[in-house]
């Protein structure tokens, strides 16, 4: 089956040449020296006014980076990337360190302004947005602001940028970071531990709901510049937090790279959800510039009955290389995992996920729905394992793709790996399993197979964007009435 | 930055001292496998077959031809057989069957070099070794409808390598089945290579058969091109080897053909059988599915790799792949990959994987009805591999391989 006509409109929408977000800020910046070494290294370790244990926590990574080479496995083509040809620090001038908003660069404000996101609380309060979300604000290398930490200080919880933490709290810091994404887990989070400059960390402390939604927007603004944020949230016992992140960049014709690393720890009973609108600068039309997006998102469910959702929307980058995984080590913990991905123009996308079933009763669900078109290409690769004790363990997983026109591509690679005799793993494609229940229920009402099948499929989309808090569901919106007809396994 | 140079394995070792003996002919092949040496889990293509750590040597190609054993599975099944003994054919090939010719040859075989070549260019090292070592190829000409199935019973009779290339062409219009059994002494590797290339409106059926010492090393590969309007059907059964891998490597380059693969792999101890296959849609409007079943128990691990490749312009292609594997203890293990490559907008494919034990509902069903635990199970594994079974198609040896099949789960007691 061919995709349907509304699915082709609603897709051209999103095609490379609309991106709203490719306008740059114009600002004094403070950068360090182009290129990658050891005193880029230790400039940006000053800059933050970080420990020494931070500082040798950065070299011994840089040093082991230096050993390690490049991945090559993923389904995504680019020239080698100079590592040297890039500044790793740049932080606007007058925003050396802002105690309030108005010590903030109004040229940022309007930035955050125009992409959406207001930053002053009166703002929010005043009903620009509809629930209350506290969003740290990161530009290039540094957190601008963070909004409602009073309010979030009173409730215990603990939301700052990840610089502030290393100063304010190195005890949690030390702990937890590097805890589930080890310093030599791959290049690009071996390199992000080198030279990351800042990013978001939360602390839930035991039975606290988080009183609202928390946020990070990043937003690379200079030439030149990698990004390479770090966010680290652990919600501990009986905790809940939901967490939103949203990215954008100017359109440029260079090539910027985007190496973040992402931690989750969830102790007993507690539950993270992640959610992702990825809107990176895709490049134009022709695949030239972009953002190389090549992230590290893990969470490890460390407690038992305690659960972590990804939820991703992904229409930005040049190339994506993404895996956000779930190691499921408490007993009866939970993983999830939904995503849509859509390229458009040259766009490669190589994501998926990873649920590591490790201790008993474990669960876990993948939905993952890709749609290419243009001439990019769209891989889905997840693995699902079951270690030796995982009895019981159970997955579901369910990619779909769809293919818009004849110069794309879309491929699934999908590992199933398992150790366990109790373990049970299904990997399907859905349009083969829609419920003959509810078929013989909306045929029953007059609709022919057909609409059934269409309407049935895209309630299921709506399920995984429904996921997504409604802040983040503006870009989302448009993607649910992308109906999945004629998609294949 | 470092780079890091393993130490040659032992059988890395010994291969390269076979080949001093061999470097004049086939250089070219040998240096392929050279390059990489043994595949090892860093190679996508062999991440869960570590042939490097899992083939402890490499014995050395047989002097002399050996003496095969007197009992053989199959020897009641109606067909022309031809026995290959440690890589040498050694049966007399000058009687035929209509429509068959036979004869062999000693040029270079193809290493994925080849032009139309489906083997993959950059250089499958199993491929590549058998193009580097073997001796003689026995070609098969079908023209027409052969009466008989054609039965290779390949046989390792003792701990040395065997390698072996039959290429089979068939022209328009031909029918043609061929039985590849394969026996393997302990200790023994048998490398063998298929090729078959089918013109258009062939009806083909293949079936290969893995009945090595449990202690032996098989590795088998298909090739093959099929022309437009043609059917094949492969079968593959797997109850023998230490360490088995069965590659296919399929290409339509007709439109309107079709090709049904199917495997039933039976492991128990720490047997490990790898199934890999590659299926081509190059051309529009052919369907290929794929049904694989995979039993284990005791330690052993079962691999299916599926690769379902849909390329820019062969619209209208329908491909659906299935595995589904049973863990019968917890010391076992099952790795799924199967793959999808979709470069077109207007095509039809899917593909399931399902890892489990045996479904308690359902065993309490018949040990409800008065069935002993075992019986009970064994009824359940025998439906469960029948469904592939029952894609082979030819009666006689669909019927050898259920009871090839039942002894194996009596044996499990």
């Amino acid at each position: 089956m061919v995709a349907v006509k509304e699915t082709v409109e609603q897709v051209k929408e999103l095609d490379v040449d609309q991106y709203k977000y490719g306008f740059s800020t114009d600002l004094e910046v403070d950068k360090a020296p182009k290129g990658l070494s050891e005193d880029i290294v230790r400039f940006i370790s000053a800059k933050k006014g970080e420990p020494d244990w931070m500082l040798e926590w950065r070299l011994d990574a840089y040093r082991r980076w230096l050993t390690m080479v490049e991945p090559d496995w993923a389904r995504v083509h680019y020239p080698k990337i100079d590592f040297n040809d890039s500044y790793y620090y740049a932080a606007p001038k007058k925003n050396a360190a802002p105690k309030t908003l108005d010590e903030v660069d109004p040229a940022i404000l309007d930035a955050y302004k125009k992409l959406g996101i207001p930053l002053r609380e009166q703002e929010i309060l005043a009903g620009v947005q509809t629930s209350k979300v506290a969003v740290d604000a990161v530009f290039d290398s540094v957190s601008v602001v963070t909004t409602f930490k009073e309010e979030l200080k009173k409730a215990g919880v603990i939301f700052c940028s990840i610089s502030e933490a290393i100063k304010e709290h190195p005890e949690l810091v030390r702990k937890y970071l590097g805890s589930v994404v080890p310093v030599t887990d791959n290049y690009y989070a071996t390199l992000n531990c080198a030279v990351f400059t800042d990013g978001s960390f939360v602390y839930i402390p035991e039975g606290v709901r988080c009183p609202m939604e928390l946020s990070t927007y990043f937003r690379i603004n200079e030439k030149n510049t990698g990004q390479f944020e770090r966010t680290l949230i652990i919600a501990e016992k009986g905790s809940y937090v939901s967490y939103l992140e949203g990215c954008t960049a100017p359109q440029r014709d260079e090539n910027q790279l985007h190496a973040a690393v992402v931690e989750l720890v969830t102790m007993d009973d507690a539950e993270i959800k992640y959610s992702t609108v990825q809107n990176w600068y895709p490049g134009d039309a022709d695949g030239k510039g972009g953002i190389y997006n090549f992230v590290t998102k893990r969470g490890d469910c460390r407690g038992a009955n305690s659960k972590i959702s990804w939820t991703q929307v992904e229409t930005g980058s040049a190339i994506t290389w993404k895996y956000p995984s779930c190691i499921l080590r408490g007993d009866n913990s939970r993983g999830e995992f939904y995503s849509i991905a859509v390229s458009n123009g040259m766009q490669q996308v190589d994501s998926g996920t990873k649920m590591i079933h490790l201790g008993k009763n474990t669960t876990s669900r993948i939905i993952s729905k890709g749609i290419s078109a243009g001439r990019s290409q769209n891989t889905y690769r997840g693995q699902v394992s079951a270690h030796r004790k995982a009895t019981n363990a159970r997955n579901f997983t369910n990619c779909d793709s769809l293919l818009i026109g004849e110069q794309c591509g879309a491929h699934t690679v999908p590992y199933l790996e398992s150790k366990n005799a109790s373990a049970v793993f299904e990997h399907e494609a859905t349009t083969s399993k829609i419920s003959e229940e509810q078929m013989f229920y909306c045929r029953q009402r007059g609709l022919s197979a057909e609409e059934a099948t269409a309407l049935i499929v895209n309630g299921f989309v709506k399920d995984v964007l429904q996921q997504l808090p409604m802040e983040f569901a503006v870009e989302a919106q448009k993607l649910i009435s992308i109906s999945l007809e004629g998609s294949v396994g | 930055m470092a780079t890091v140079t393993p130490l040659k394995t032992s059988a890395e070792l010994s291969l390269n001292a076979q080949a001093e003996g061999n470097k004049a002919v086939r250089q070219n092949s040998f240096a392929r496998y050279a390059a990489k040496g043994l595949p090892h889990r860093r190679i996508e293509a062999y991440h869960y077959t570590d042939i490097r750590a899992l083939m402890k040597d490499a014995p050395a190609p047989a002097k002399a031809v050996g003496v095969p054993p007197k009992d053989f599975v199959f020897s009641d099944i109606d067909a022309f057989v031809l026995t290959i003994i440690d890589g040498q054919v050694a049966s007399d090939t000058a009687v035929g069957l209509a429509g068959l010719s036979i004869n062999i040859s000693h040029e270079a075989p193809d290493d994925g070099l080849a032009p139309h070549t489906v083997f993959p260019s950059d250089g499958d090292p199993i491929i590549a070794l058998n193009a580097a070592f073997v001796d003689q190829t026995l070609r098969l000409a079908i023209d027409g409808t052969v009466d008989k199935p054609v039965l290779l019973r390949f046989i390792t009779t003792s701990a040395v390598s065997a390698y072996s290339r039959v290429v089979v062409e068939v022209v328009d219009g031909s029918s043609f089945t061929l039985i590849e059994s394969h026996e393997c002494a302990s200790g023994g590797v048998t490398n063998s290579v298929v090729e078959i290339a089918a013109g258009h409106d062939v009806l083909l059926v293949h079936i290969r058969v893995n009945l090595a010492d449990k202690n032996a090393t098989v590795l088998t590969s298909l090739g093959g091109r099929m022309g437009a309007r043609s059917a094949l059907t492969s079968g593959n059964f797997v109850i023998g080897g230490a360490l088995s891998r069965h590659q296919v490597f399929l290409r339509f380059e007709g439109e309107g053909s079709t090709a049904t693969i199917s495997g039933a792999s039976m492991l128990k101890d720490r047997q490990q059988a790898d199934t890999t296959l590659v299926v081509d849609h190059s051309v529009p409007e052919c369907v290929s599915r794929e049904h694989f079943a995979h039993v284990l128990d005791g330690e052993a691990t079962g691999v299916f790799q599926g690769k379902i490749i849909v390329r820019p312009h062969a619209q209208k292609t329908d491909g659906k792949m299935m595995s589904r594997a049973v863990l019968l203890a917890d010391g076992a293990t099952m790795n799924n990959k199967p793959e999808l490559e979709i470069f077109a907008d207007d095509v039809q494919c899917g593909h399931g994987a399902t890892v489990g034990a045996l479904d308690d509902d359902l065993l309490f069903y018949l040990r409800a009805r008065g069935l002993p635990k075992p019986e009970a199970e064994a009824l359940m594994l025998q439906a469960f591999v029948g469904e592939a079974l029952e894609m082979i198609a030819h009666e006689g040896m669909r019927e050898r391989l259920e009871s090839l099949s039942e002894v194996w789960l009596k044996a499990r007691g």
